[in-house]
């Protein structure tokens, strides 16, 4: 166990093409981290870079206090778990769990000792003469985990693991993969594109885009104050309404939108958004912000009427679509609340959860 | 709306109930014949062979009779083959060369094939096209330039000049199969055996050999053939009795001028070609997944 440490990495591919554009970041020992990012974003790369599968343009990595910049995959003492499980198809599982093991040379009975704990663990223990064709996707990635952990490596790798998987399945892998960093803690670094995943399984997210990381933080914190315009969007399904307006003075600070509407600032946040006042703003609120009218007294809550564009129940919310000033919206509401396309929907707009995004930096104010 | 509106206003033409059905029976006919033609012209041949091997100088030369039907079968010409000497040293000279052939064409061509598909180094590309590319030399074209090189190197009339020259036919294009099949698989599964701590030859012996067994039989059997079926090489560079192989070695035994042993020639013709038979028999599923996994890989 370690911890890994990014110091000013770059990937730089031919013709000048930065995947990685100088990142710094510290994961300690023993924590969950998880890179999150659109496609494209560097996220694999770096995972790659820090299992020594790319090779690193600039900068320092260090896994347990070593510079590993030009240390082997094999030399770096750490595991990885592949997208497409990766398992050895002509060995049987437990030849698939040994295998990196017996490459170590370790005694038969350790090696059998340890394959038998990991299966235990992940509960595979009677797939382990079976070959990985004879295996649900599920299984294959069990056994794919159970390589990793019978290496007991300082750092486990994970690249987007469960994309393969069935929505069902993933769920249930996605526990188990906590359940397991819980019974073994090393310092795990794991990749996916999947917010949810992210905000489910980590100590600490790093929302990457276009090759920088956006912003590193508690999944609470990123989705209650996200940095930046990308991480307010990217954290959150349905994703933040972003609406364009302005910061006016107009007998208290308010917020006003492209076609007239204004709303007012919590008195908590005036003295914070009142040095953006005249410039060109967006503001950005989460659905479950935008809801039905049964909170409006609450201090902040601001009422508005939505013609509702198209209603899809999820059974425990009701997600209402409409349109404010051209822009699309989401509202997420309670699933009693009757409504229908084309009806009019009072909204309760809790301000106090209000984001204020400065469109010439793109940053959270 | 007002293309289904418009299409409402056509006549619509009544579908044939069966059609598909008479279509596909006809297509399934058409294939049987075709098939069944292209079967017996390759089949008449070694059927012929057989049953003539199997026949009598004088029956065989007899003007009377049916030749299709062997009136006295006989394995008189396979037991005066079997028992003589120069017929052996033939046969054990074309094991000799398709074992050599088949043993440094295969390892050169795996170990090719994985540094080229794998370790991607600079040129490796370049390279590649470039072996593809010598497989289009036609061997015919080079046999007189490939005589002066053997002559040079004092290999003419040695089965050493054929150990040389087969794998020059052979690795071009067993290299091309295993650059198809190793493409095939998956680089998570290099990736993850190199962070289990295995270095490239074990890579390649302990994960890659295994799963591209198809493609590596397939490829064994194609240099096999290459060097068991040779005819023109040996017959240019090999002229004594003892040195020569079994193709070369059933004219120059059993055709003496313009006497030809024709019972004991399709004789020796059956057991050349059993070899090959046999191993395409056992091995074909393997051959054919070897191949179309280069295929499709493109």
């Amino acid at each position: 166990m370690a911890n890994v440490s990014i110091r000013k990495v770059v990937k730089a591919y031919e013709g000048d093409v930065q995947a990685v554009k100088g990142i710094d970041l510290e994961i300690i020992d023993h924590e969950f981290v998880v890179l999150v990012g659109p496609s494209g974003c560097g996220k694999s790369t770096t995972l790659r870079m820090i299992a020594g599968l790319e090779e690193i343009t600039a900068g320092e990595i260090w896994i347990g206090g070593d510079v590993v910049n030009d240390v082997p995959p094999r030399d770096r003492d750490i595991a990885m778990v592949f997208q497409n499980y990766a398992l050895y198809p002509h060995m049987s599982v437990f030849d698939n769990m040994a295998f990196g093991l017996k490459l170590r040379k370790f005694p038969k009975e350790e090696i059998k000792r340890r394959v038998d704990e990991a299966a235990t663990m992940l509960d595979i223990q009677m797939l382990l003469d079976r070959k990985p064709k004879a295996l649900s996707g599920g299984q294959r990635q069990r056994v794919a985990m159970g390589r990793a952990v019978v290496r007991n490596p300082k750092v486990f790798l994970f690249d987007e693991p469960l994309s393969n998987l069935d929505a069902k399945l993933r769920v249930q892998m996605r526990t188990e993969i906590k359940k397991l960093h819980q019974l073994v803690p090393t310092t795990t670094v794991y990749v996916t594109h999947d917010q949810i995943e992210a905000m489910t399984l980590a100590d600490r997210v790093v929302v990457m885009n276009h090759g920088v990381i956006e912003q590193v933080g508690a999944p609470q914190e990123l989705y209650h104050h996200p940095a930046t315009r990308f991480v307010a969007g990217f954290i959150g399904s349905p994703a933040m309404n972003f609406l364009p307006c302005q910061v006016i003075d107009d007998g208290g600070l308010k917020v006003q939108l492209a076609d007239g509407t204004k709303m007012a600032i919590p008195a908590a946040r005036v003295d914070r958004y009142g040095p953006y006042k005249g410039k060109k703003m967006t503001l950005g609120i989460r659905p479950e912000h935008m809801t039905e009218t049964h909170d409006s007294e609450k201090p902040g809550v601001q009422i508005m009427n939505a013609k509702v564009d198209v209603v899809e129940p999820m059974g425990m919310e009701t997600l209402v679509h409409h349109f404010v000033d051209g822009v699309a919206v989401c509202s997420r509401i309670d699933p009693n609340v009757q409504t229908g396309p084309g009806e009019i929907l009072p909204l309760a707009i809790d301000m106090n959860n209000m984001h204020l995004i400065e469109d010439a930096t793109n940053r959270v104010v | 709306m007002s293309a289904s509106a418009t299409a409402g206003n056509l006549p619509v033409p009544k579908a044939k109930v069966g059609s598909m059905e008479k279509q596909r029976r006809m297509a399934l006919w058409a294939s049987y014949i075709a098939l069944t033609f292209f079967v017996i012209i390759f089949l008449i041949p070694p059927f012929y062979m057989i049953i003539t091997s199997l026949k009598t100088s004088a029956e065989i030369s007899a003007q009377a009779g049916n030749p299709w039907i062997v009136q006295n079968p006989t394995f008189d010409n396979y037991w005066e083959l079997m028992t003589n000497a120069a017929f052996q040293r033939y046969f054990i000279n074309s094991v000799w060369v398709t074992a050599v052939t088949v043993t440094l064409s295969m390892t050169i061509a795996i170990l090719a094939a994985f540094s080229l598909s794998r370790m991607g180094f600079k040129g490796s590309q370049v390279l590649s096209t470039g072996v593809f590319l010598t497989y289009l030399v036609p061997p015919s074209l080079l046999f007189i330039p490939l005589f002066q090189i053997l002559g040079w190197l004092g290999l003419i009339n040695s089965t050493w000049a054929l150990v040389l020259l087969f794998p020059t036919l052979a690795v071009p294009f067993c290299t091309w199969i295993m650059i198809g099949y190793f493409s095939s698989i998956p680089k998570e599964l290099d990736e993850a055996a190199l962070i289990d701590g295995a270095s490239y030859p074990q890579i390649l012996i302990q994960i890659f050999i295994p799963v591209a067994l198809p493609g590596i039989i397939a490829a064994t059997i194609f240099a096999f053939t290459v060097a068991w079926g040779a005819f023109l090489y040996p017959l240019a560079y090999l002229y004594s009795a003892d040195q020569a192989t079994l193709t070369v070695g059933i004219v120059r035994e059993l055709i003496k001028g313009d006497v030809f042993a024709w019972g004991m020639i399709m004789a020796a013709c059956a057991m050349a070609a059993a070899p090959p038979i046999i191993i395409y028999t056992f091995l074909m599923d393997y051959y054919i997944a070897g191949l179309t996994a280069g295929a499709t890989k493109g």
